[in-house]
């Protein structure tokens, strides 16, 4: 049966709505890197001419390629610890049926909606209280509190339509428990592994509010920008920096969000 | 070929131990799934629930010269309660994030709707479009508007450039709208999946139903869509709404002192004024204008959704 929009959905409008929409979400963003290679310091119109300096300055500052090793230390670090304590929680979520369960989901949800701030404030008293001295330590443990709730919900997404069948034909054919979950399910939770290890990275990588909050004398990439924004005439190395920063982001989410989507989920027949 | 399950089990007290523990998690399955989750319960407690109720603690405290003084007292939260600018600036707060969570979620839905219903094959590459901005960085993100809005930024600049202004438009940056724009812009897309989902997972038999009965399709979508995918929308109010309220780069970047939020107040407190007791209150009462707000918003969807069925 044929069912036909609203009317005023109808006609193309709703597409053009979308395409209007993805053009909102994307072009404010697109000017970073337009203006990276803009030969002039003030980011105006008209373009003055196309240069390379800013990334040549870029590469040649010390302080950056600082900050850009302290972010992937930080950044690794996380993904690792979090994608394996995601991959634990999933388990517990999507095989086993406990008490509580509801709520530990609940408590789950909270690191990814409280305000950033009030957890950066929240963490750097304990800190304080404790006698913990803020470094890139605390950094990243604040980021494997965010990234975790992220990598279990990747997983999640990924384990939920898992044949529990599977393993258990693995161990009626004899296989120990051992065997089957290196021979069944993990290389079937691979995707989800790879994909949440990468967007965790990400996640860490970007972050910003909770790395300013704990961060003391180190500084990750995101922390840097931020000390630079202050000086006008170090925007246009800003600008290269970051239209690097968005397309290794973009390269790095476009890939893991296709690991993750590949064969999960049922694709509904769409309404006409 | 027989399993470790099925040997004997090793004579001595050992041997029994392991046996028992075997059996208890063979028997009780949801053992196994509090220990595969006590890593990351350890960390949500020891990360969020320890800090929080330290803080909680804090805000009870005072500051005195440089010392803390540990006599509990109500003193910050008057302090807060009593002083207009204060309560002004987290009233504003929570308006301007509900200007932003209204307007991101009315544009949300379109979209969701759209990719819901009207794209069969490309879904993927359309939920990826969408979601890929939200991963991307948040400050670049807001950067952006703030050279886009700028006095001598990209629109200032490319008016005059085409002749269309003489000089600069001075009400683009530094107020609550560039907040809006700037907010609604960076939260867009995570507006946009939950409400996505509740239209998902719809069942389409109930669409079919309505039409059969003789429901024209405006009305079939006001009396059996909207109603269904409001559960979406709330959640996307939700995600929207309480992270924006704190908000610390978009009101220092693009807000001047007119679009200042509660979260510049917070971290003026904590590293300026060197007040951390009276900054948790407010990181507390703030937190609370959060629950509220969003309670009330809960509770008048929930209402609407009633009267619509």
């Amino acid at each position: 049966m044929k069912l036909s929009a609203p009317k005023w959905m109808r006609g193309g409008g709703l597409t053009g709505y979308a395409i209007l929409y993805l053009a909102f979400l994307y072009i404010p963003v697109l000017f970073l890197p337009l203006f990276s290679f803009n030969d002039g310091i003030y980011i105006s119109f008209p373009l003055k001419g196309f240069t390379t300096k800013w990334y040549v300055e870029m590469m040649a500052t010390e302080s950056l390629q600082h900050a850009l090793l302290n972010s992937i230390k930080v950044a690794t670090t996380v993904s690792i610890i979090s994608t394996v304590l995601g991959l634990l929680a999933a388990r517990a979520f999507t095989r086993y049926r406990f008490v509580g369960q509801r709520p530990a989901l609940g408590l789950l949800v909270l690191p990814l909606v409280v305000p950033g701030i009030i957890l950066g404030i929240a963490l750097l008293i304990m800190a304080n209280s404790v006698g913990i001295e803020l470094s890139l330590f605390t950094i990243g443990a604040a980021h494997v509190l965010i990234a975790t709730p992220f990598a279990t919900f990747v997983m999640i997404s990924r384990l939920e339509g898992f044949d529990a069948n599977l393993e258990e034909a693995s161990r009626d054919l004899g296989e120990s428990g051992w065997t089957t979950f290196w021979r069944v399910t993990f290389p079937l939770a691979l995707p989800g592994i790879v994909a949440s290890l990468l967007l965790t990275f990400i996640e860490s990588f970007d972050e910003f509010i909770l790395a300013f909050f704990l961060s003391g004398n180190e500084a990750t990439l995101p922390i840097y920008i931020w000390s630079q924004l202050r000086f006008p005439k170090k925007l246009p190395t800003v600008l290269a920096l970051g239209a690097c920063i968005l397309t290794f982001t973009v390269v790095v989410v476009v890939f893991a969000e296709w690991v993750r989507r590949r064969g999960v989920g049922p694709s509904r027949k769409s309404e006409n | 070929m027989t399993s470790e399950a099925y040997t004997t089990p090793p004579a001595g007290p050992a041997g029994r131990l392991r046996t028992a523990i075997r059996g208890a998690l063979f028997r009780y399955a949801g053992l196994r799934g509090y220990i595969l989750l006590s890593p990351t319960l350890l960390v949500l407690v020891g990360a969020m629930c320890l800090p929080v109720g330290i803080l909680l603690v804090y805000s009870f405290w005072t500051q005195s010269y440089i010392e803390i003084d540990h006599t509990l007292t109500l003193a910050n939260y008057i302090k807060i309660f009593t002083r207009q600018s204060y309560m002004l600036l987290i009233g504003k707060s929570v308006l301007i994030s509900f200007t932003v969570t209204v307007a991101t979620v009315l544009l949300a839905y379109p979209i969701a709707y759209f990719i819901a219903f009207k794209v069969s094959r490309y879904k993927i590459v359309w939920l990826i479009l969408i979601t890929v901005p939200f991963l991307t960085s948040y400050l670049l993100r807001v950067f952006a508007w703030k050279i886009i809005l700028g006095y001598n930024g990209i629109i200032n600049s490319g008016l005059k450039w085409l002749g269309i202004i003489d000089q600069p438009l001075t009400f683009l940056l530094h107020n609550p709208t560039a907040v809006v724009i700037t907010l609604a812009h960076a939260w867009a897309p995570i507006a946009i999946l939950p409400i996505f989902v509740s239209l998902e997972k719809m069942d389409r038999s109930l669409l079919e139903a309505a039409t059969d009965l003789g429901d024209s399709p405006t009305q079939r979508f006001l009396r059996v869509t909207l109603p269904l995918s409001i559960p979406g929308v709330v959640a996307s109010s939700m995600l929207v709404f309480i992270p924006t309220v704190g908000d610390y780069i978009t009101p220092q970047l693009v807000g001047g002192p007119d679009g200042m939020m509660v979260g510049s107040l917070m971290h003026a407190m904590f590293f300026r004024a060197n007040d951390w007791p009276l900054g948790s209150a407010l990181a507390i009462i703030s937190a609370m204008a959060i629950t509220l707000t969003s309670l009330g918003i809960w509770l008048l969807t929930k209402q609407a959704r009633a009267r619509a069925i």
